[in-house]
């Protein structure tokens, strides 16, 4: 099982969303998709497309304005 | 089936196509399907080279309001409408161009983005995707 990692640090509405999407799509099922970024509204709309979406959500951290967001396939 | 929002693009100021890009590829990303319909001052914009063209639906000032604004949404980290237009086909968005709009003002296919238009038609499409669709707009 891979690890996809999404860098949208700096990013604003609605790269976040749709860089996710995008690698949700690409990714295999089972594989794990980490996204980072620092657009606040992301961190909370990310989990909603996941949930939207029937994904597992695994994780959501933050330290200093940078979040990270685990999400599995 | 996914739920569906229908975005009609009948304006073709910069900052409401910005608003129907933005919202179908937010719609596309949380897992619906999304269609969007330019018609009248909308399909100008999907005139080769004519996307980023409107102007700003208030405060325009001859281009300068654009520009100001423009200037701003770049450090904020707006990315640009091809962008948008580009992800919203790759996430399986579809875009139409309705043909009477071509008609009256004299717009042929080989004016516009080929590459980005799904289909040509009239109000018939938009209804029958509308009418199962959970949201639709009209921009």
């Amino acid at each position: 099982m891979a690890e996809i990692k999404v860098d949208c640090t700096g990013e604003t509405c609605p790269v976040p969303l749709v860089e996710t999407r995008k690698a949700l799509r690409k990714a295999k099922e089972g594989d794990i998709v980490e996204v980072t970024g620092t657009h606040p509204s992301s961190k909370k709309e990310i989990p909603m497309a996941v949930k939207a979406l029937g994904l597992k959500l695994l994780d959501i951290k933050e330290k200093g304005g940078v979040w990270k967001i685990r999400i599995r396939r | 089936m996914a739920e569906k929002v229908t975005i009609i693009a009948h304006s073709g100021d910069m900052d409401k196509v910005y608003s129907a890009l933005i919202i179908g590829n937010g719609a596309l990303a949380m897992g619906m399907e999304a269609s969007l319909f330019f018609t009248f001052w909308g399909l100008q914009r999907l005139k080769k080279g004519g996307l980023e063209k409107g102007p700003l639906s208030k405060m325009n000032m001859l281009g300068l309001g654009k520009w100001m604004v423009k200037r701003k949404m770049k450090r904020v980290g707006v990315v640009s409408m091809e962008r948008l237009i580009q992800d919203f086909k790759e996430l399986g968005g579809k875009i139409l161009a309705c043909d009477m709009t071509m008609e009256i003002m004299g717009i042929k296919k080989e004016d516009l983005r080929e590459d980005l238009i799904a289909d040509y038609c009239a109000v018939g499409t938009y209804l029958s995707e509308a009418r199962e669709s959970k949201i639709t707009l009209f921009i």
